[in-house]
């Protein structure tokens, strides 16, 4: 089957067999393999993209599914060569250590951040609640998350 | 101190790649022509292999090649290793059931590889897998210890399946102490089988090049060249010289990616037989639960003698470890000179006296896994005097005090093998004690009794052995290999420095913390620094990294290399400057005659060494130095942490509202690193304490084996931590005066939460303590028969 989706703002199409997950078309065919898949049951969040600008676990989804729509990837949150306060924060904090997570945590979290800009810590801790990680024991992840949210809450009121 | 030198919290390197999406992990690599393997495992925990027959899925479509245990026997391929010797009491060496990279006559566990199929798409592949017939006759098999000493044989030519019977200790002097004892506090205790859980699963990519009859083998592993070792000298797929081991970006290990399996194995010898094409193989998590080695998994019974003011007289232990179907890389060291050397903790028993018995089972394999055999003789060791305290009304903290080994007592022999070089107990549980408002609690379990919660709180006093290891030490127990570690420190013409290391980072900082220290040495740019690990190609042989044992050995090494840099600068400033060279003092990156304001900075000395136009006679160009270091002892970070927990009497939940973490880990090089460090591990020991538990049915087959079924700790699981460390008592193995940190908060934490729990609800819960678990406690305490 052929699809057509906007990928990072870019144009792109694809054959895809009906079984293929979005996760499976973004790394095998676009390359994009800084979406990364860490479990089979949809709990790991290694895989969290935006998809119409909400998050979603992109090895619960078909690429079919996906036809049409604007789909954002880890590479594609950096814009104009400056990094997302969420990926300012985490190097700042030491929100990672493997990295492996790291992609799906970023992801998981600016979708929070646009829909509540001003989260608690406990806030933080529940909306991670489909996103894994081994090494961080999530201290310096809420952390990050967290001082991003006043970052962006400070640029907005700045654009304002 | 240089501004990212030693002691600055600097951000790390390696984030701008992962951050952007731009790592490279080894499923991300692809290569031409790549073909792909997916492995045919045993459903059935212990079981005959009757016939296989390949036909049907060779003849799907795609298909390149089906391989099993009897294509193995018949290329001579060699059996899987356990590389660490262990005598039994009898003397007699431990008995290793054969371990072949496909399974050969029997399956030992749920799991077990016994063919792969290598097709040109993964679907493919997963079809003609499921396509191959295999006839099994199911045995009956033998699931946990309990049932082990008495139970079906896994290996037939192993009695009783009992590896080994190990001991340590003065028997005799235990038993005399116990006789006079004033008190003897008794238990038993089940630590809890783990799943590491690394988010990367494991994965390969095994290539072989026909036209220069040479192998190359991309995997997720914490120890590339003892990959590269063991299957070229065990194996024997490939000839060592003739074999490149790449680990690029690793997602996490914990110890489940130092051991040599057989699928990263298969898929380089596979890749052979299909006539020199890539073959890929990623585990799917199932297959991460499945068969990566499992950690703990102990049933022991623990005795502390004590005099009657709450000395502590002696401590007789005895532990049966779980081994699973096969041995693993490391597995016979972990419950013996991991553990058992661990037993006086931090304090000052005269006489301990530990016996262990490893058992096979019918279940994936037990290997090392953060702290490793560390917090099993820790978990023992601390919930043992928490209950010694409560039967001698002792307060938790005071009875550890006066047991502590005084700071003025070292170094100090332990009665179970180790020599502790410093340490400063009291200092760590002082500071605790006051960061958690230690008299402050009876108010804050009050409050919360208002609530109708449960409010307790628990101690946990650690020690650990780590940076891995001084070699003549290992090799007399029984290590088959050396444990050194390696560098290269690399000037190039233009004064910027690649760092070559046998370590390899998967999370820990390598690259910042590495460069910070030469950075320091040497007097350059931390940004000019580079750190490469990781491929067999490009580094010095190293041992890798596990075991906390990166900065402490492998830096030792890079401060080494850094020497002798140094050193060989010395000779080309004095000759450029007309000096003598014992008048040539080094400092932050310049080489000056003393007392004078001549002097050469260290860029200048290197452009001279590749370009000698005017240089020392005799002397070689270049600046490049490699340094290998074996240090003489262990290095033995300690210290107290303190966890409050709220307990809901109603339903049994268990909230975390408090953790203080105090460690002592020497110097630090950045303390942002080995907070960090602290936080992973205490999560992971809050996880054992509270969530995390391997279930296998009677019949060997595993209920947790996936993240809906095997609890992992999440976000909303765990609180904010308080991580601090002491201004340390610095160890005296290396020049740095650095601890290992790594597998510190894992070893400490289990026990602090327990104690917590017992503490609040007034009986010991066994770990995980579910719910349910600690809801049926409070059921069964006389209080509420009682009330009854």
């Amino acid at each position: 089957m052929r699809i057509s989706m906007t990928v990072n703002g870019r144009a792109v199409s694809g054959e895809v067999e009906p079984r293929t997950l979005l996760v499976e078309f973004l790394r095998n065919q676009l390359g994009l393999t800084g979406t990364h898949v860490g479990c089979d049951t949809s709990q790991c969040g290694c895989c969290v993209v935006h998809v119409d600008g909400v998050s979603a676990k992109s090895c619960t989804m078909l690429a079919v599914q996906a036809d049409g729509c604007s789909v954002t990837t880890i590479e594609g949150l950096a814009q104009g060569g400056k990094l997302h306060p969420l990926q300012q924060a985490f190097h700042e904090h030491h929100g990672l250590q493997c990295g492996f997570c790291t992609p799906g945590m970023i992801m998981s979290a600016a979708d929070l951040l646009q829909r509540n800009p001003d989260p608690t810590e406990h806030e933080v801790r529940e909306w991670l609640e489909g996103n894994l990680c081994r090494c961080t024991g999530y201290h310096n992840i809420v952390k990050a998350i967290l001082a991003a949210a006043q970052t962006m809450r400070g640029m907005a009121k700045a654009a304002e | 101190m240089a501004e990212k030198g030693i002691g600055a919290r600097v951000p790390r390197k390696e984030d701008l790649r992962f951050i952007t999406g731009r790592g490279r992990y080894t499923d991300d690599i692809n290569q031409p022509g790549q073909a792909y393997a997916v492995f045919v495992r045993s459903p059935h925990a212990h079981a005959r292999i009757k016939r296989i027959d390949k036909a049907p899925a060779l003849a799907l479509p795609g298909v390149l090649a089906v391989l099993d245990g009897q294509d193995v026997a018949a290329d001579g391929l060699g059996n899987l290793i356990c590389g660490w010797l262990v005598k039994s009491k009898d003397g007699s060496p431990m008995k290793m059931g054969k371990h072949p990279l496909l399974a050969q006559e029997k399956v030992r566990y749920v799991g077990d590889r016994v063919a792969v199929v290598v097709a040109e798409t993964l679907a493919q592949a997963k079809d003609a897998a499921e396509a191959l017939v295999v006839e099994y006759e199911e045995l009956p098999a033998v699931v946990d210890l309990a049932g082990a000493h008495e139970g079906p044989l896994v290996h037939d030519e192993i009695p009783n399946n009992l590896c080994y019977d190990w001991e340590l200790g003065d028997k005799a002097a235990v038993d005399a102490a116990f006789a006079r004892a004033h008190h003897v506090t008794r238990t038993e205790l089940v630590n809890n089988r783990l799943v590491p859980n690394a988010m990367e699963p494991r994965a390969a990519i095994g290539h072989y090049d026909p036209g220069q009859d040479a192998f190359t083998l991309y995997l997720t592993s914490q120890n590339p060249h003892v990959h590269r070792l063991v299957i070229s000298a065990f194996v024997g797929i490939a000839p060592e010289h003739k074999l490149r081991v790449v680990a690029p970006d690793v997602g996490g290990g914990f110890g489940s990616k130092i051991f040599i399996y057989g699928e990263e194995c298969v898929v380089l010898w596979a890749s052979k037989k299909i006539g020199g094409r890539p073959v890929k193989w990623t585990a799917e998590r199932s297959e991460s639960f499945l068969t990566d080695a499992h950690g703990r998994d102990h049933v022991s019974r623990a005795e502390l003698a004590l005099d009657k003011d709450g000395n502590f007289l002696a401590l007789r232990v005895n532990t049966k470890a779980n081994l699973g179907g096969y041995m693993s890389t490391f597995s016979s060291c972990i419950p013996t000179y991991l553990y058992a050397t661990l037993l006086a903790g931090q304090y000052k028993t005269p006489a301990i006296y530990c016996d262990v018995q490893a058992y096979y089972t019918n279940t994936a394999p037990v290997d090392a896994y953060r702290g490793a055999g560390r917090p099993e003789a820790s978990f023992l060791l601390e919930t043992l005097i928490d209950q010694a305290a409560m039967e001698m009304r002792m307060d938790p903290a005071e009875i550890r005090r006066k047991n502590f080994i005084p700071k003025t007592a070292f170094p100090y022999q332990t009665p179970v093998a180790l020599v502790y070089d410093t340490g400063d107990y009291e200092a760590c549980l002082d500071e605790a004690l006051r960061l958690v408002d230690y008299a402050g609690f009876p108010a804050r379990r009050a409050q919360s009794e208002k609530n109708g919660k449960l409010r307790g709180i628990g101690i946990s006093c650690y020690i650990e052995a780590c940076g891995i290891a001084p070699s003549a030490v290992v090799g007399s127990l029984g290590a088959g290999v050396g444990l050194w570690e390696s560098a290269k420190v690399r000037f190039t013409h233009t004064g910027k420095v690649q760092v070559l290391t046998g370590t390899h980072t998967h999370g820990q900082g390598h690259e910042t913390t590495f460069s910070q220290l030469v950075a320091e040495k040497l007097g350059v740019p931390y940004e000019d620094v580079e750190v490469i690990h990781g491929d067999t190609e490009k580094t010095p042989v190293g041992m890798g990294t596990y075991g906390s044992r990166s900065l402490a050995v492998g830096g030792e090494a890079l401060v080494r290399a850094c020497d002798k840099i140094i050193a060989k600068g010395k000779k080309i400033a004095a000759h450029l400057l007309e000096a003598s060279e014992a008048d040539i003092e080094f400092r932050d990156g310049k080489f000056t005659v003393a007392g004078t304001d001549k002097s050469k900075t260290i860029g200048e000395i290197v452009f001279a060494a590749y370009v000698p136009h005017n240089y020392p006679a005799g002397l070689e160009p270049g600046m490049e130095e490699s340094a290998f270091f074996d240090p003489p002892n262990f290095t033995f970070p300690s210290g107290t942490y303190v966890c409050e927990v709220e307990v809901d009497p109603q339903t049994g939940e268990v909230d975390v509202v408090k953790f203080v973490a105090v460690d002592d880990f020497g110097n630090v090089i950045n303390p942002m690193i080995v907070e960090g460090q602290v936080h992973g591990g205490l999560v992971q020991g809050i996880g054992q304490a509270l969530l995390e538990g391997v279930r296998y049915d009677a019949g060997g087959q595993l209920l947790t084996g996936s993240y809906m079924d095997y609890c992992m700790p999440r976000a909303d699981d765990v609180p904010s931590f308080e991580v601090h460390t002491v201004r340390g008592t610095a160890c005296t193995s290396n020049s740095m005066g650095v601890k290992g940190c790594g597998e510190a908060g894992a070893i400490g934490a289990p026990a602090a939460v327990i104690n917590a729990i017992t503490n609040a609800i007034g009986v010991r819960v066994e770990m995980p303590a579910t719910p349910e678990r600690v809801w049926r406690a409070i059921q069964s305490r006389p209080m509420a028969k009682a009330a009854e």
